[in-house]
């Protein structure tokens, strides 16, 4: 896998009725090294959907570039939405199968939705999921593709606590298994300290990189709730620029 | 229940029928046997099976097309706006004008009743079927882009299940809305078929024969809703909880 280079210069909405144009990126850049798990943190409404929709070549109306590797092109994508967006008239494994490549076999689905608990339910339309399950249909949906990088926007909003640990957990095992690049938006400083090998805070719109630093916290320590919490402590004591944030 | 209330129809008939006792309005046992003569004889299934052979023709080609230009239409602003003026326009012609029109421009020949069916219940499935593709998920559509779906896969997996019921309404009010225009159609231009056959029975003020053809009418439509539909709708929302 190759790295991804993400320059841009900006990205503006245009002018609606009595809403003038709005700036919503300047100048970001952002380094992302193969198999790293990078928590993008930010105010919300500052623009994190919008630059994983630029990555995902879904918005094409910006003024930059992204490479991958040496190449100029849009990296192979998982994307792991803010809402599951299955399609409700396929089954579990059929929401699956439906994203494979041609060239991929749908046996690959199976060691997925074991890993992710999730066996049982293949065969259940998404309806009858709750929606702890199918964010997991979600993430295994993401990995299936086996894409040069996966985007992630607030995947675990609006779940319980316990249901949330539960499938960040799972979300962990699985990346463990199979690193991937992952690009994961968050406003949760807790989450990203659990989650991510480096973080980077953006400022509101136009969204910048304000400061981008490496959490030095060993993975086997994550679950320990004080270390994370330690660890941010010492964040807002050491950069008061990223205080507003939190 | 549907059972009692059939035969309360029946009795209201029949106190009616013995109350005015006269040829405008025979019995229910008289249309029963009218209804037996005319199946034995071959003559109702022979013009039902020509009228449900026209009926079945022409719905196919408006559907098609209508869900084909609907689409188009409403994933297109720009032709939307266009088409939008024509559309208005055939929605509003007379059914009557069309089935002349295309009587005197093409003759009175079957591909020129066929087409002035089509013509009449073409505009009503593209604006049932633009309406639906408007309100189609983005959500959706997106997903389906992100994780690179052929446009074949997304009109299959993405699109057509969210705009099963719009085609359904139009299936079901285009059947009904045929049925009344092809019997016009024959009436007017055509030697065979139930509308040919009525017209028939209106220049000999055979009332028997009327209702005895509109019965086996009624049994067809209850008989696709029932065989056809029905289990369609089951089948494509089994999804739903």
């Amino acid at each position: 896998m190759s790295d991804i280079q993400i320059n841009i210069h900006s990205k503006t909405y245009p002018a609606i009725g009595q809403a003038g144009h709005h700036a919503a990126i300047a100048d970001l850049k952002l380094s992302l090294k193969s198999g790293e798990f990078i928590c993008l943190v930010g105010p919300s409404g500052c623009g994190k959907t919008t630059l994983l929709n630029i990555i995902a070549n879904l918005d094409k109306d910006y003024e930059g570039e992204i490479r991958v590797g040496q190449h100029q092109s849009h990296p192979k994508i998982g994307y792991i939405f803010q809402n599951p967006r299955l399609l409700p008239w396929r089954t579990v494994r059929e929401n699956i199968e439906l994203v494979l490549g041609s060239d991929q076999s749908p046996d690959v689905i199976d060691p997925l939705l074991e890993v992710m608990q999730l066996t049982q339910s293949q065969h259940v339309y998404p309806e009858r999921l709750s929606l702890g399950m199918s964010r997991r249909v979600s993430i295994i949906r993401a990995f299936a593709v086996d894409p040069e990088i996966l985007l992630m926007d607030e995947p675990f909003v609006s779940l319980d606590a316990p249901t949330a640990r539960q499938v960040r957990e799972l979300l962990l095992k699985l990346w463990q298994e199979r690193p991937h690049t992952v690009l994961f938006v968050t406003h949760d400083l807790r989450e990203a300290i659990a989650l991510a090998d480096r973080l980077i805070f953006l400022s509101a719109a136009p969204m910048t990189v304000i400061s981008e630093i490496t959490v030095p916290v060993p993975r086997a320590e994550r679950n320990d709730e004080k270390a994370i919490e330690a660890f941010r402590q010492q964040l807002i004591n050491d950069y008061p620029e990223i205080k507003q944030l939190l | 229940m549907p059972a009692l209330s059939l035969l309360v129809f029946l009795a209201v008939w029949q106190g009616l029928a013995v109350y005015l006792n006269n040829n405008t309005l025979p019995a229910p046992e008289t249309v029963a046997k009218v209804f037996w003569q005319a199946c034995v004889t071959g003559q109702l299934p022979f013009h039902l099976g020509v009228t449900l052979l026209r009926l079945v023709v022409s719905f196919s080609i408006a559907m098609l097309l209508g869900c084909a230009i609907g689409i188009v239409l409403g994933r297109n602003k720009k032709l939307d706006a266009f088409f939008d003026n024509w559309l208005v326009i055939f929605l509003n012609v007379p059914a009557l004008v069309t089935i002349i029109l295309c009587y005197v421009w093409f003759g009175l020949i079957e591909s020129a009743a066929i087409l002035a069916v089509v013509i009449n219940k073409l505009p009503n499935v593209i604006v049932t079927i633009r309406e639906g593709t408007r309100t189609l998920d983005q959500d959706l559509l997106d997903m389906a882009r992100c994780f690179n779906f052929s446009r074949r896969k997304t009109l299959v997996h993405v699109i057509w299940p969210q705009l099963h019921p719009f085609v359904m309404g139009a299936t079901r009010s285009g059947l009904a809305l045929i049925w009344k225009i092809i019997l016009v159609v024959e009436l007017l231009g055509r030697s065979n078929g139930m509308g040919y056959q009525l017209h028939l029975f209106f220049q000999l003020f055979d009332v028997s024969s009327i209702l005895a053809y509109t019965i086996a009418f009624v049994a067809v439509i209850q008989m696709i809703e029932l065989l056809i539909l029905k289990p369609l709708d089951k089948k494509s929302l089994r999804w739903r909880r």
